[in-house]
């Protein structure tokens, strides 16, 4: 789909796991622009923006934003997919509220696919599209790992053999971090409370150690 | 199922009996083993004398007793266990003692499977993936009484036909189903849910991790009523919230929306073109 040219300005404070020091989507910004975003800087309403947008990490925009707020038409959430202690990949989840305008969706992704990122966009709910989908699936790996349902390197194996994945759960899932996925299922099994998001016991005892 | 596994046997060097209870299935089997080795003669991969070789180790029975001098039978009929137990129970009345009993289920207990048979030590897990002639990952799952020397026989086996085996316990779904039905499932909530639509999911999971297909475009093309019937056959063994099938998928089931067979799943299929549904 093709967009208007669109400008963005960025506020920062800290790092920001969506774009990193150094990452090329830095250097495109400008000082006054049609988008704004926000990363790890408190959020600031401008109504006289196409967008403002919030870096999220684990948490939802209602965090930031009263989610049935009119004056937040032009507000929404963004995470850029990223595993754990990897690179962040071209995926940006955009994250709308019920007030969200079209206008202000259309502008957040002329702003990202112009620097060469695959936009989707989805609802305010905890973990967004990959975290919801993805954490129960290593859970489980991990857990059968634990029962000894088959070897780590075996189960990586038939999920790229029999799936065409190009890396399977286990080694994706240590590639990333045992500490991040806890504190990302922790999160994730407060909010929904079931079974499936519950960190497992390798992830409990990787962040009990203070290991990665 | 039972073709592409015979045509892995066959193109190994093995003699393969393909026998099946009538004649209609086993002709459909002659026309894909032919015409695999036909494309493959057509792509320069095998010369027209190595494919006449090939398809002479072939034959086709409905006489099971056709079957009493096999060294391995692996069976890939219908999933159900009442089903496979009574074949084995009629295979051990034909074979040898010693013939070793493969079973392709990709659900079902070998542990269970095996109580067919008078003697289940000779019975194993050989899970193929479709299409199995192409794909070499084998699933290889012993039960609770297989002897490790009949494991260790039919690992080899499936070694010197150029697979891969992977070892897993004899528990719901092995590696492969038991981490992907419920994943499936988990897109199609998310979509209930109102997180995203399908076409977002799968281009964020594609995008994302690399995958070549996205879960929802899977389903579409194994089907809707598969992931049903993978559902009930896991949800009661398991109780695993996540194995249950969601309503959606029912309702779709109900609609007659089951995936690229019948022109519309999560997408509508027009010709080759894939529409958000």
């Amino acid at each position: 789909m093709s967009h208007a040219i669109m400008t963005y300005a960025i506020q920062q404070q800290g790092d920001s796991r969506s774009f990193p020091a150094g990452d090329a989507f830095l250097t495109g910004a400008t000082k006054d622009a049609d988008v704004v975003l926000h990363l790890g800087a408190p959020f600031k309403a401008d109504a006289g923006k196409k967008a403002v947008l919030v870096e999220l990490n684990a948490e939802c925009l209602a965090e930031h934003v009263d989610e049935a707020d009119p004056s937040c038409k032009n507000v929404l959430g963004f995470a850029r997919y990223r595993n754990g202690g990897d690179a962040p990949s071209k995926l940006i989840e955009l994250v709308r509220l019920p007030v969200t305008d079209a206008a202000a969706i259309d502008a957040a992704k002329a702003v990202f696919e112009a620097a060469g990122f695959t936009v989707v966009v989805c609802a305010d709910q905890p973990g967004r599209i990959l975290d919801r989908l993805l954490r129960p699936k290593y859970n489980a790996a991990l857990r059968f790992l634990d029962e000894g349902l088959a070897t780590a390197q075996d189960m990586d194996t038939t999920c790229k053999l029999g799936l065409g994945y190009p890396d399977g759960p286990i080694e994706r899932v240590m590639r990333g971090g045992l500490k991040h996925h806890h504190d990302v299922t922790r999160a994730l099994f407060e909010t929904y409370g079931t079974a499936a998001y519950a960190p497992p016991r390798l992830a409990v005892a990787a962040a009990k150690r203070g290991a990665r | 199922m039972g073709a592409g596994i015979a045509i892995v046997a066959a193109r190994s060097g093995y003699n393969v009996v393909c026998y099946d209870t009538a004649e209609a299935p086993l002709a459909k089997t002659v026309k894909q083993t032919e015409g695999f080795f036909q494309k493959s003669v057509e792509r320069g991969k095998m010369t027209e004398a190595d494919r006449d070789a090939v398809l002479a180790r072939f034959e086709r029975t409905t006489d099971i007793v056709r079957l009493a001098a096999c060294d391995l039978v692996i069976e890939a009929v219908f999933e159900n266990l009442e089903v496979k137990r009574n074949l084995l129970a009629q295979l051990a009345a034909v074979c040898r003692p010693d013939t070793i009993f493969g079973s392709n289920t990709s659900t079902l207990s070998i542990t269970e499977i095996a109580s067919g048979c008078p003697n289940p030590e000779r019975v194993v897990g050989m899970h193929f993936c479709l299409p199995a002639q192409l794909m070499k990952l084998v699933e290889m799952s012993p039960g609770i009484l297989t002897s490790d020397a009949v494991f260790k026989a039919a690992w080899d086996w499936t070694l010197a036909c150029g697979q891969i085996p992977v070892r897993t316990q004899d528990k719901p779904g092995f590696i492969l189903n038991a981490l992907l039905v419920p994943f499936n499932n988990d897109a199609i909530r998310a979509i209930e849910a109102g997180v995203a639509d399908a076409k977002s999911i799968d281009t964020a999971i594609k995008v994302g991790l690399g995958y070549k297909m996205g879960p929802l475009e899977l389903i579409d093309l194994i089907g809707l009523d598969t992931q049903v019937r993978l559902c009930e056959a896991f949800y009661p063994i398991t109780l695993d919230p996540r194995a249950a099938c969601p309503p959606l998928l029912r309702r779709m089931v109900a609609a007659g929306l089951l995936g690229r067979k019948s022109g519309r799943g999560f997408y509508n299929y027009d010709g080759n073109a894939m529409f958000g549904a």
